[in-house]
């Protein structure tokens, strides 16, 4: 996006490679380089990429293990609450509490919450659904989601302005900066 | 298509690259130029009828009552129970292949989960469409969910049918979400893709932004797996409470200790019968030879045989247990499944599921696409038949001999049987062609596996690092 | 008009005319009081629906509608339903009607000439359910299959509705008394020697005193009586044996030996109610020392008794003589010969043992020769006439009811009948056919019909006259032992009929009412000063007592009547219908649907055969044949029938309708049958031989039967039977080898799942003394509102039945040794297998260990009959309740006005709605529905019990089943309370649970089923 009249604000500093190999090879000298705000992105999972740009979130398993203990309890509630509590009936003999029958109900519940937090829990975590981001006016970069891999240095990093001209050691590709 | 393609070790064929694959799956989707081609129209257009039978004959059901189809008193279960069982099996291969195997690291499911987990969802559309239908009033079935209301009466949750509601409304979400976190990174890579002024938006709303970070792979993927994790209990579990709509009951023949584990491999079996009669046509109509590769065919040709052996030792305990028992209600009830009116029934399902498939222990046959596609056709109509032998079969013989009636499907029980066909085949066609059949990013992260792989060879076997922890999604071992 | 009907129908106007009125003044509608001109064109012509049928529009329509709502109020007052006000209720009398709390009035239902009584319960104003009178002689409470369905007659769309003339014109009953009143007057002048009048037998006392009046004033007039199922035979046979045209009267309460010879006396033979009671209770066993009766049968055709025999023979009818000759010759003291000596020399040591304690019955059809034998062995083996008495004839049939027809066909035929009236009957469908009686009708110049449905004979008359049910009109009748009852109205006539003795006082005498007519007939027999009291009285119970017919003293007079041999070869047996009869309920759908008994057979007669004659001619169920006799082919449907004679065909009358009633008519899914009577010749009556039938078609015709024939199987312990020997030595009937579960085997669950200490319902059912004549299955029908649902879903499994009676046979199918009769309904499992798996709670366990099933709440998933192992829950496959399907399919187009046709009737469903039960729910479509233990009597009794601040007695609730049921089989009652004749059952070593292995715990328990053969015979 053209410089506006008043001083635009920078998003990131981005290079583009041809290759996943050549992305973890620059993502961990930056990061030996001491950049800390670095962000990669690639058109499938890079194994190592996460950590060779110093990112670190086990927040998923536990949104689900909450989500699923929530499904449980209130599937055995439910069940125990209708049956025994609010409307107890004589049915076929059995006893008001027959724990063995409620056991399905429960396991599905379970399941259930416990998905609804893996999957919501990865959305609200990285911030989807976003339409627009500054990423986007990154030259070429709709390839990013196909065959070409980037890295990113983004304007929250102390080392910012040595950004530039450390990833254009990195690469003959042109470093592009991009406004917020 | 061809009856004979050489079993290749590859699992994805010829020069692939990245751009290849977005040009293979991806434009299927955003070129429609490329559905010009005769079998698409035709079957579609042959579901498409067959769906407006099914809307007749609920309209007509709607109007007249249950009384339109063959139940009776003591059947009072028919066709309808039928198709529901029959369709809720074959959802589960899908979920197995893009849930269990991805938890097994069986790189191959990749080309494929996609396209299964799109016949789960619309087989449980199907099976959906039974146990809401079959009640006599259709118009208060919300009645089996638990809500509050000024009735003040909430459902009997020690009753089967009402584990059923949650297990298949559990699994029917469940299977949807598994499906559409897949799609968006697909969506991401056709958004890019797409020139089309209407397709972009569109695209750009189900990728939901989508940018292919780092950081969202790694959470995406922690997700993945655990999802993939939660869906293999849960498939295994709704099979499982299906099953005990029978097994929990009283009636002979349905009252059998060695459903559940039956019943689960039978729903594979049919499953994997019903991919491999969808995906060979389909594959040669849209050329996608080189990513569906003779060697998944094989694959699935041997889990089908796998589980056929588990439902047809599933068959030989059933008898030897009633026969064992000395119950004389069993032994009735097996003497009338074997010579009984409906003998025709019991007979060609053990051909159809205990027989046919062990063809598939020829390498030769498992490689003959129509041998193949022969018996997975076989395998559908016998699991079919397996139910028939148990629902109404048992039903026609009673505690007391006077109850003993004889169960007629009539014409509306066809017509309906057909129209979810219908509604089948019209969902699977519409998805072919709107969106992406196989998993572009997984297929891309197999490449480049398999690429690494090869240097790794030719280098001589220099150790690459590995994450262990973090093996994403389809990777290989 | 329509602007006077405005003025005219405005209520202010009608308010206004009724509070000028003082006193009571009756009226039948408002446009009545409106003094419209509707209702003056009604009086001239007594015709009200012509203007409103052809000139009703909507708004008119709905302006009637609006009002009738109006008034509908009214009808709560009985003066105004029943237009007098002379009715006693059974019950001590209320001041006023109480909304919600039935009447009950006792009346007289008519069979075939003889009257059975029966008190009927009336909700508002309509009655609703029919119930045996406990003063009554004969069924002292109990009631059959006939009188428990003739409610249904009543609301009958079909019933004809209206005066109408040859060509199916409607006219009025003006026009009818100017046209025929002159026929009369030209024949008082030559004494009536032109007039003719045909009916059917009657015992009325008022309907002989009219006719014999006639008789005086038109001497050369003649009355013939007709009936194609009548009792000629019987009376002809005490003619023979004694001399005198004489009825038999049976008494089974002191019989210790019965032998039926082809006898049918537990469901249609006068006095059957009485007969069936009796029987059962010199049969009941209670307790080890306990004795029971011994009954020997000689059955052709299968049947009731034969099914309930000790000894049993399947002897083809024409073989019967032989059998009754050889008993004699045993009995008389001679040695038998021909068939079956050895064991009729034992049965005659059998009977002998027992003076005045044995008895010797034969059937009805059988010729006057058995008859005659039949009484003389009675008279040797009662000296004191302990088990039989003569008396009268009841009926005012000659005993040559045959003769009489042919007598009238031939001065038919020889032009000497110039005008004939028919006073119900349908002679031109159920004549002998050698007679032509359509024919011979035809050259009559005026001829007049007088019935409920405008039937063959009315179409070929040239004026049908609507005739009032019995419930909507007055009269009196004789029971089987000529006791005189009455019949009372309990409603105002529906549509415009008249009584018989009504129409014959307009037509002979001068126009009076009913009622009159019937308390003269009363006031000659009883001195003027008691009249009042005993006539009050005589109302209030229905039953004028020690009217009964006295003994006539008979002694055996001439010799040993010659019986035919037997016919050679094959041979066709005429028999009334077990339900239809002689097609005079053809209209009933309740009767149509309700399956025969063995044969299980619904909607339809059937070419019934034995196993073995079936192998021979190469037959099996549903084929078709051509019966040829007398060279009239008819087309039947084959069904092979275990335990049926060989070498004979039995086809039952009543069917192959043409005109009467939609239901009758219906061939629905080839429903209707065919029509015995067209094979019927007056030289045999009964039975005689058969050309080979001819195959027409194989398995070409379904028959809907409601259950296959079953042997039962030994291995499961459903049926318990035995002898009284075995009895003796176990008294549980019950092998171990059966032995499934121990009864004190424990449940892991809590016996009570709430702590009460209230009444606890059960139930138990006496298969030793259950009958099997379906009279509980009806009743249950009438109570609880149970839907029709036609041949066709009969045919699917769909039939609605609560209670159902099942019918299994022990030993070789060809001919079983046993036949048992099990009646099944709901048995409230304490621990029910539906209740857990009906995902909505739509059927739960009530305090008082009621099954419930909530069809407000329930969905329909049918789960719950699948998991019923007794199978006896019924659903609503479709929406029976609304949509009458013999009813709705198709309305004869019979009212013409003007020429022009019109659909006056296709309101019926309306009509059938006022018969339901107000209080059971009517099911709709979707719903599973089953028995209650009629919920709705046992809360009405605690309410009741509660108001006189007690606990309901035991014995004072009766399940409709139970209240029906002649032997008293079925007894209900709190099965908490050990003191209740219930619990004292449930006690009975041979009461046992069915299926008890499940653990179901069912509360409804069966008594196994006993015999007591005779020793000395091996068979």
């Amino acid at each position: 996006m053209a410089p506006g009249p008043k001083k635009a604000v920078q998003h990131a500093v981005v290079v583009e490679f041809e290759t996943p190999e050549q992305l973890l090879k620059a993502a961990n000298q930056a990061r030996e380089a001491g950049f800390t705000k670095l962000e990669a992105y690639s058109p499938f999972p890079i194994h190592g990429l996460s950590e060779a740009i110093g990112f670190h979130d086990e927040k998923v398993p536990w949104i689900v293990a909450i989500g699923g203990l929530t499904g449980a309890l209130a599937g055995m509630a439910l069940q125990i609450y209708v049956s025994v509590i609010d409307y107890p009936m004589n049915v076929g003999g059995k006893p008001l509490l027959s724990l063995p029958a409620f056991i399905p109900v429960t396991f599905e519940c379970t399941i259930l919450f416990a998905s609804f937090g893996a999957v919501f829990g990865m959305m609200a975590l990285n911030g989807l659904p976003r339409p627009h981001h500054p990423i986007f006016d990154t030259p070429n970069f709709e390839r990013a989601s196909q065959d070409r891999f980037f890295l990113a240095v983004e304007a929250e990093d102390p080392k910012y302005s040595e950004a530039q001209a450390f990833l254009g050691g990195l690469t003959t590709a042109t470093v592009a900066e991009v406004a917020a | 298509m061809a009856p004979k393609e050489p079993l290749n070790d590859e699992l994805i064929l010829g020069q692939q690259s990245n751009a290849t694959l977005d040009n293979t799956i991806g434009d299927l989707v955003l070129d429609q130029k490329k559905h010009n081609n005769k079998a698409w129209v035709l079957t579609f257009l042959v579901g498409f009828g067959m769906l407006h039978l099914f809307l007749a004959s609920v309209a007509w059901l709607l109007y007249t009552g249950i009384g339109i189809w063959g139940n009776n008193i003591p059947s009072g279960w028919g066709f309808d129970i039928i198709n529901f069982v029959w369709w809720i099996g074959i959802g589960h291969a899908g979920t197995l292949i893009s849930a269990i195997l991805l938890l097994m690291r069986q790189q191959w499911r990749n080309s494929i989960n996609r396209f299964a987990e799109a016949m789960t969802i619309f087989a449980v559309i199907c099976a959906a469409q039974y146990p809401l239908l079959h009640t006599g009033r259709p118009w208060v079935a919300y009645w089996l969910f638990p809500y509050p209301n000024i009735l003040a009466m909430w459902p009997q949750f020690r009753s089967p049918l009402i584990w059923d509601v949650f297990a298949v409304n559990t699994y029917a979400t469940v299977s949807v979400l598994f499906w559409l976190m897949g799609l968006i990174p697909d969506f991401a890579t056709l958004r890019d893709r797409a020139t089309n002024k209407i397709a972009k938006p569109i695209l750009g709303i189900l990728s939901f932004g989508w940018r292919g970070s780092a950081r969202h792979w790694h959470r995406y993927e922690q997700a993945y797996l655990l999802l993939a994790g939660l869906s293999t209990p849960l498939v295994l579990s709704v099979h499982t409470i299906v099953s005990y709509d029978f097994a929990v009951s009283i009636v002979p023949g349905w009252n059998v200790t060695v459903f559940p584990p039956y019943f689960v491999a039978g729903a594979v079996f049919a499953g994997f019968a019903m991919v491999l009669l969808l995906i060979i046509p389909i594959r040669a109509m849209y050329s996608l030879k080189d990513l569906v590769t003779m060697r998944h065919i094989d694959w699935m040709a041997k889990i089908m045989l796998a589980t056929g052996l588990i439902v047809f030792y599933g068959y030989i305990l059933e008898a030897f247990y009633a026969w064992y028992s000395g119950n004389p209600y069993e032994l009735k009830l097996l003497q009338w499944r074997f010579t009984g009116p409906y003998w025709p029934a019991y007979w060609l399902l053990i051909f159809f599921n205990g027989i046919v498939p062990q063809l598939m222990w020829n390498p030769k046959w498992r490689q003959n696409l129509m041998i193949v596609w022969v018996v997975s056709m076989g395998v559908t109509i016998g699991m079919w038949l397996e139910r028939f032998v148990i629902i109404p079969i048992s039903l026609t013989v009673n505690y007391l001999p006077s109850s003993d009636r004889m169960y007629i499907p009539t014409f509306w029980d066809f017509a309906m049987f057909a129209g979810t066909i219908g509604l089948f085949v019209t969902l699977m066609f519409l998805f072919v062609r709107f969106a992406p059949i196989i998993n572009i990013f997984e297929m891309k992260d197999l490449l480049h596996k398999l690429h690494q792989e090869k240097q790794r060879k030719d280098k001589g076997g220099k150790p690459e690092p590995e994450a262990p922890a973090e093996v994403p999604a389809g990777a290989g071992e | 008009m329509d602007t006077k009907d405005t003025q005219s129908l405005n209520l202010e106007a009608l308010r206004a005319k009724l509070a000028g009125k003082t006193g009571r003044r009756y009226w039948r509608s408002m446009e009545q009081i409106a003094e419209t001109d509707e209702f003056k064109m009604w009086v001239e012509d007594e015709f009200p629906n012509r203007k409103a049928i052809l000139e009703l529009d909507r708004r008119q329509l709905l302006k009637y509608m609006g009002a009738s709502m109006a008034l509908a109020g009214l009808s709560g007052c009985r003066q105004v339903f029943l237009g007098q006000d002379k009715i006693v209720p059974y019950v001590n009398q209320p001041e006023e009607l109480v909304p919600g709390r039935p009447l009950y009035y006792a009346s007289t239902f008519t069979h075939a000439g003889y009257g059975q009584g029966v008190l009927v319960e009336q909700h508002e104003g309509r009655p609703t359910k029919i119930e045996g009178n406990p003063d009554h002689p004969e069924n002292k409470g109990t009631s059959d299959h006939w009188m428990q369905a003739s409610i249904l007659s009543m609301y009958d769309p079909d019933r004809s509705g209206s005066v109408t003339t040859k060509d199916g014109e409607i006219g009025t009953w003006d026009g009818f008394f100017k046209k025929s009143r002159a026929a009369i007057a030209s024949q008082k002048a030559k004494k009536g020697a032109g007039l003719r009048i045909l009916m059917e037998a009657t015992s009325s006392p008022t309907l002989i005193r009219q006719l014999a009046a006639i008789q005086k004033s038109l001497p050369e007039a003649s009355i013939h009586v007709w009936d194609p199922v009548n009792r000629d035979n019987v009376r002809q046979g005490s003619a023979l044996a004694l001399g005198k045209d004489l009825e038999p009267v049976y008494n089974f309460e002191n019989a210790q030996i019965v032998v039926s010879l082809d006898a049918d006396f537990f469901s249609s033979m006068p006095g059957h109610l009485r007969y069936a009671k009796d029987f059962a209770n010199a049969r009941r066993v209670l307790g080890a020392e306990a004795e029971m009766n011994r009954l020997y049968a000689f059955e052709s055709t299968p049947g009731l008794v034969g099914a309930m025999a000790d000894h049993r023979w399947s002897v083809k009818a024409s073989g019967i003589g032989e059998i009754a000759k050889g008993l004699y010759d045993a009995v008389s003291g001679g040695t038998p010969s021909g068939p079956l000596a050895k064991e009729l020399a034992a049965i005659a040591a059998d009977l002998k043992g027992f003076p005045d304690a044995s008895i010797v019955v034969p059937g009805d059809h059988q010729p006057a020769a058995v008859h005659a034998l039949a009484q003389m062995i009675n008279l040797l083996l009662n000296p004191g006439r302990g088990c039989v008495k003569y008396i009268e004839p009841v009926t005012n049939a000659g005993a040559f009811s045959d003769l009489s027809l042919k007598e009238l066909v031939d001065e038919m035929n020889a032009g000497k009948v110039e005008a004939i009236m028919m006073l119900g009957g349908n002679p031109v469908y159920d004549a002998p056919a050698d007679l032509k009686f359509a024919e011979a009708l035809a050259k009559v110049p005026f001829k007049m019909h007088h019935g409920k449905y405008v039937d063959e004979t009315a179409m070929a008359c040239d004026w049908h006259l609507p005739e009032t049910h019995y419930l909507e009109e007055w009269g009196d009748a004789r029971a089987y032992d000529g006791t005189v009852t009455f019949v009372q109205p309990v409603s105002y006539p529906l549509f415009e009929g008249r009584s018989k003795i009504e129409l014959l006082a307009a037509l002979f005498a001068s126009p009076t009412s009913g009622y009159d007519l019937v308390r003269e007939t009363y006031a000659a027999t009883v001195p003027a000063a008691e009249f009042e009291s005993s006539w009050r009285k005589a109302l209030h119970v229905g039953v004028a007592r020690e009217t009964a017919r006295p003994a006539v003293t008979a002694t055996a007079v001439g010799t040993q009547p010659e019986v035919g041999a037997p016919v050679p070869g094959l041979e066709i047996a005429f028999r009334s219908e077990p339900h239809v009869f002689d097609g005079r309920y053809s209209n009933n759908g309740w009767l149509q649907e309700l399956p025969r008994p063995l044969t299980q057979i619904t909607w339809e007669n059937a070419a019934i055969i034995g196993v073995e004659t079936a192998k021979r001619l190469k037959l099996e169920s549903e084929d078709v044949i051509e019966l040829k006799y007398g060279g009239v082919p008819v087309n039947a449907p084959v069904f092979v029938q275990p335990g049926h004679a060989e070498d004979q065909v039995t086809v039952h009358f009543g069917y192959g309708r043409t005109r009467g009633g939609s239901v009758a008519t219906s061939t629905d899914f080839f429903g209707g049958g065919f029509n015995a009577f067209a094979l019927r010749t007056s030289k045999a009556m009964s039975f005689d031989k058969l050309e080979e039938p001819r195959k027409v078609a194989s398995k070409a015709h379904p028959i809907a039967t409601t259950q296959l024939h079953h042997q039962i199987e030994d291995d499961r312990d459903v049926i318990r039977s035995g002898t009284l020997t075995e009895y003796r030595k176990n008294p549980s009937l019950h092998e171990e080898a059966h032995h499934g579960g121990s009864p004190e085997s424990k449940s892991l669950y809590p016996d009570n799942i709430f702590e009460f200490n209230g009444p606890q319902w059960g139930m138990t059912i006496d298969m030793n003394v259950c009958i099997g004549c379906n009279a509980c299955a009806v009743a249950c029908q009438a109570e609880n509102n149970i839907s029709v649902v036609g041949k066709e879903q009969v045919k699917n499994g769909r039939e609605m039945h609560w209670i159902r009676i099942d019918r299994y046979y022990m030993g070789d199918l060809a001919n079983p040794d046993e036949t048992v009769f099990q009646p099944i309904a709901c048995v409230h499992c304490e621990k029910a297998p539906c209740e857990p798996v009906c995902p909505v709670a739509a059927t739960v366990h009530s305090h008082e260990g009621l099954n419930q099933m909530v069809y407000n709440r329930c969905v329909g998933t049918r789960y719950c009959s699948n998991n019923c192992p007794y199978k006896v829950r019924r659903y609503n496959y479709k929406n029976w309740s609304d949509n009458q399907k013999q009813f709705m399919d198709r309305i004869e187009p019979i009212a013409k006005i003007g020429g022009n046709t019109t659909t006056e009737k296709t309101n019926g469903i309306a009509l059938l709605r006022m018969l339901n039960n107000p209080d059971v729910t009517v099911r709709g479509r979707g719903v599973m529905e089953k028995c209650t233990y009629c919920v709705q009597r046992i809360n009405n009794v605690r309410i009741e019990a509660k108001k006189a601040g007690r606990e309901p007695r035991d014995g004072e609730i009766l399940t409709a089943c139970q209240q029906s049921c002649p032997t008293q089989a079925i007894v209900f009652g709190n099965v908490a309370d050990p003191e209740s004749q219930v619990s004292k059952l449930r006690k009975d070593p041979r009461s046992y649970q069915l299926l008890r292995e499940l653990q179901t715990r069912p509360r409804t328990s069966h008594m196994g089923r006993l015999r007591n053969p005779n020793p000395e015979i091996t068979a």
